[in-house]
This record gives structure tokens, sequence and C-alpha cells, in this order.
């Protein structure tokens, strides 16, 4: 019903270059039943020829709106057809952040993905904050998390929907790597 | 006036335009009220207490629920471009909005389009907008972190999830990363940087930082950026300069975290609440 509604209301616009993204696959097979999924889900995306930095996958790609990355990528994971490759449009060789920051406050870890902090009270795991972040599903991830510990907290991958979400799912999961070292 | 356009994060809440208050510690607007927490209402309570001692300007409200999947934003964007004739503000600043670059143009387009042009400051999504736009340079302020300063200086990433590593790495100084900003023409004609260090910067360089005092836990806490947006809007708002506004907000919200004495527990309702004592104090410190 929302998505729905959030497709009725896309078709009405468009997008720049530097807002889409390229799903690369395996094989061509992958390209047109990851396409059909999307078609069926309502999203608006385009089956082209991948740009020449694109090294792997077929001779298809299909484009997409970056900012749903999380989105999307969740979608065609539940439906078996991953893609190889997610990448900006106009930047084919760019990779998502990989670098995190650490920082320790004695009492509490605090953990930084591009934009996105995520803080862990060290004795007890509870989420204490979350800060950073501009896509408005931050504040909406922070209600979810924050005064949970880790294991009862929900997945930012399973439950955000822009980048800043994703960038927060990849904090959370090197919290999650952290405290099984504790 | 002075204007907020912003989400929270509830998808139930409708698209509302009105007055923005403050009671028992709940914003109040067009009747609907919503707990001060990280994000645009953090934002609006930092403007509400600014203006508790700089006197009276009325704060309205452009708000629409949103939870990431845009529907409210777009909302928001229609609005504004529909209803242009609204707009008579001194300051307008967008914030907590889903990305959108031919959006952001047509509301830019109907911004530079008005008799009178407000005080623009762009932070959050918003910002990412407008630097993808190639038209950050429209702007009066960006509000950054230091990873997204990291974004902004960095010329070929769509979004700070993508953020080369060679320029968000800690080795980077934060100077280097703005003159990068300003190089490749993704700053706003000021920019204030919030970190360990706040600087205030324009084209030329580092006008002013602030460092003083230190409250590191800070930095973990969500919402501490919001309200230092609020209180520079807020004072650029009743007409001090930019980079002004900037300087006195820095230090205001460092010395509102310093009195409400946190850890990187607190949540940003505290601080909110130490600004009125925290500005009058710096107002005459800085002799304004």
């Amino acid at each position: 019903m929302f998505k729905l509604k959030l497709f009725k209301e896309k078709k009405q616009q468009h997008l720049s270059r530097a807002e889409l993204g390229i799903l690369v696959f395996e094989n061509t097979s992958e390209v047109i039943a990851a396409q059909k999924v999307l078609l069926a889900n309502d999203w608006e995306i385009r089956v082209m020829g991948p740009p020449p930095e694109i090294q792997s996958g077929c001779d298809l790609v299909i484009e997409f709106p970056l900012i749903q990355e999380l989105n999307i990528l969740r979608l065609l994971e539940k439906a078996g057809i991953p893609p190889i490759e997610t990448v900006p449009v106009t930047s084919p060789l760019l990779q998502p952040v990989d670098l995190f920051q650490i920082k320790d406050f004695g009492e509490f870890l605090m953990i930084r993905a591009a934009n996105m902090k995520i803080t862990v009270k060290k004795n007890t795991r509870l989420i204490v904050n979350v800060s950073g972040g501009g896509c408005p599903d931050v504040p909406y991830l922070a209600s979810m998390l924050v005064g949970k510990t880790m294991a009862q907290a929900p997945n930012p991958l399973d439950i955000g929907h822009t980048l800043c979400g994703y960038a927060l799912g990849l904090a959370f999961k090197e919290m999650q790597k952290k405290c099984s070292q504790w | 006036m002075l204007a907020v356009v912003g989400t929270i994060p509830d998808p139930d809440f409708p698209l509302t335009i009105g007055k923005v208050d403050m009671v028992e510690n709940r914003l109040r607007i067009d009747g609907k009220h919503v707990p001060v927490n990280r994000g645009t209402p953090a934002l609006l309570g930092a403007m509400v207490n600014t203006l508790k001692v700089l006197g009276t300007k009325d704060i309205i409200g452009f708000i629409a629920g949103d939870i990431g999947i845009g529907d409210g934003s777009r909302k928001l964007y229609q609005y504004l471009v529909e209803n242009n004739s609204q707009i008579d503000f001194h300051a307008i600043v967008f914030h907590y909005l889903q990305p959108d670059v031919d959006w952001h143009n047509r509301i830019l387009f109907m911004l530079n389009d008005l008799g009178k042009k407000p005080v623009l400051i762009a932070d959050a999504g918003f910002m990412y907008a407008a630097k993808m736009s190639g038209q950050a340079q429209s702007y009066d302020l960006f509000t950054p972190d230091v990873g997204e300063l990291s974004f902004l200086a960095d010329e070929t990433a769509p979004h700070p999830f993508y953020t080369r590593g060679f320029i968000l790495h800690d080795d980077n100084k934060v100077p280097d990363l703005i003159s990068r900003a300003y190089l490749h023409g993704n700053a706003a004609k000021n920019l204030l940087v919030k970190g360990a260090t706040d600087y205030i910067a324009d084209k030329d360089g580092i006008i002013f930082s602030v460092d003083k005092p230190i409250v590191e836990a800070m930095e973990a806490m969500g919402g501490t950026g919001d309200t230092i947006t609020g209180i520079v809007t807020a004072l650029a708002g009743t007409g001090i300069p930019i980079s002004k506004a900037a300087k006195i907000a820095a230090k205001v919200n460092r010395v509102a975290g310093f009195n409400a004495k946190p850890t990187p527990a607190t949540q940003v309702c505290e601080i909110i609440s130490h600004i009125p004592q925290a500005l009058e104090k710096v107002l005459k410190e800085y002799n304004v």
C-alpha cells in the first residue's frame, strides 16, 4: 500500500543521473528475474547496457533510484537474486563506505560508518545513542534502536530505507563484531 | 518570521504548517504535539529556546511524517512550490528531508524568484540534494558534521555512503576538506562544520574556530548537530551576519552541552533546556 503510493508519486518526477544506481548481475537470466520482481513491487527501474567502467557481470544492468538501495537490495535478497555489485551511475567505481572510525569513551564505545554513528554502553551492550545522518529514516531508526540492547534491537539493514540507514546498518554490524569480542 | 522545513519519524503525521512553540517540553504545531528528540524536533526545540532570549520572532514549521520512504518529504516539496506566495521569511532552514535533486531544484528556482530572498540554510538530507544539484553556492550556510564535510569534499560522491575512503580517512584535516569542498563548488557561501572543533569558513578559508568548552560526549549524542543548526538559524533570522551567528551558535551549543554535564547516553532534550542560559552568557561574552 505504502509502496504503491510511493510509485505513483515517483512516476511524476525525473531523477537526475546523480540519483541513480546500477545493479550488476552474473547473467541475463538474473537481470530478467530481478526486473520482474522490482516491477511487480512498483519500483521505477530501467534495464540498460553497462557503462564501460563495469568490468564484472553480464551485458545488461538495472538502473534504480540510488537513495533506496537498501530497500531494493532487501527485496532482491528475499527473492534469492541479489546483485553481485551495486554502484552509483555517475561514478561506477565508487564503493560503499568500508572504513569505520571507533571511539572509546571508557564506559561507552562509538562506531562511525560514513555519516552515521552508533554508541553502546559496554557492560550492558545497551544502545544509548544514534547520531549523524540526514535522511528521514535516521530519527526513525534511532527511535527503534536507542534503549534496546544490541541483541534486542532490530537490525537497521532490515528496517531502514535509505543510504543513511544502510550506513547505520554497517556501523551496527561492526558493533556486533566488537560486542562478540568482549 | 523564520521557517523550518523538515520531517518527523511518524508515518501517520500529516502535512502540517503552522506556528511552532513549546508546551511543557513538547513542541506544538497547529495543535499537534511532538516530543523533542533528535532530528527536526531537536532543531525546532533549539530555535524556540534561542528565541526566548532574542525576542519575539515566530517560527513557522512546514512538517510532515517520513520514515525514509520519501512520501512526507515530497508532500512538503510540492506544498512549498505550489504555495510560494506564503514564503516571506527572514530565514528558512531545510533539514531532514529525502534527498531529491529534481524537487530541490524546483524549490530553489521558486526561492530565487522571490522579491526578497530569505537567508537560506541547509542541513542533513536537503544539504545532500543541494550538493548533488551543483548549486550549493546558492545557499548562505551549510552545517555539516565531519562525515558530511567529507561528502561535500568528495566531488564524485552522490551520498555520504559513497564517500571515498582516502577522503573519509581520519588523517584528513578539516581545513583541507573545507578547501576541497569549495574547490569543487560543493559548499555554501558559509560553512559551519560541527565537530571536536567547530569551524566557520567561507571560500577564503577558516574565519573562526570554536573548541571550548570541550564536551567530548556530545559527539556520540544524537541531535547535537540539529541543535546547533537551530541556534544559528534563529540568530541569523534576527539579522546577525551569518559568520558571527555561526560563531555564537557553536559556542552556545558547547556551553549548553557543558552545563548539561552529559555522558554519551544523554539525550538531546537535556541540552536544549540549557540553551537560554548559555545564550545569555555567550552574548555577554561576545558583547552582542
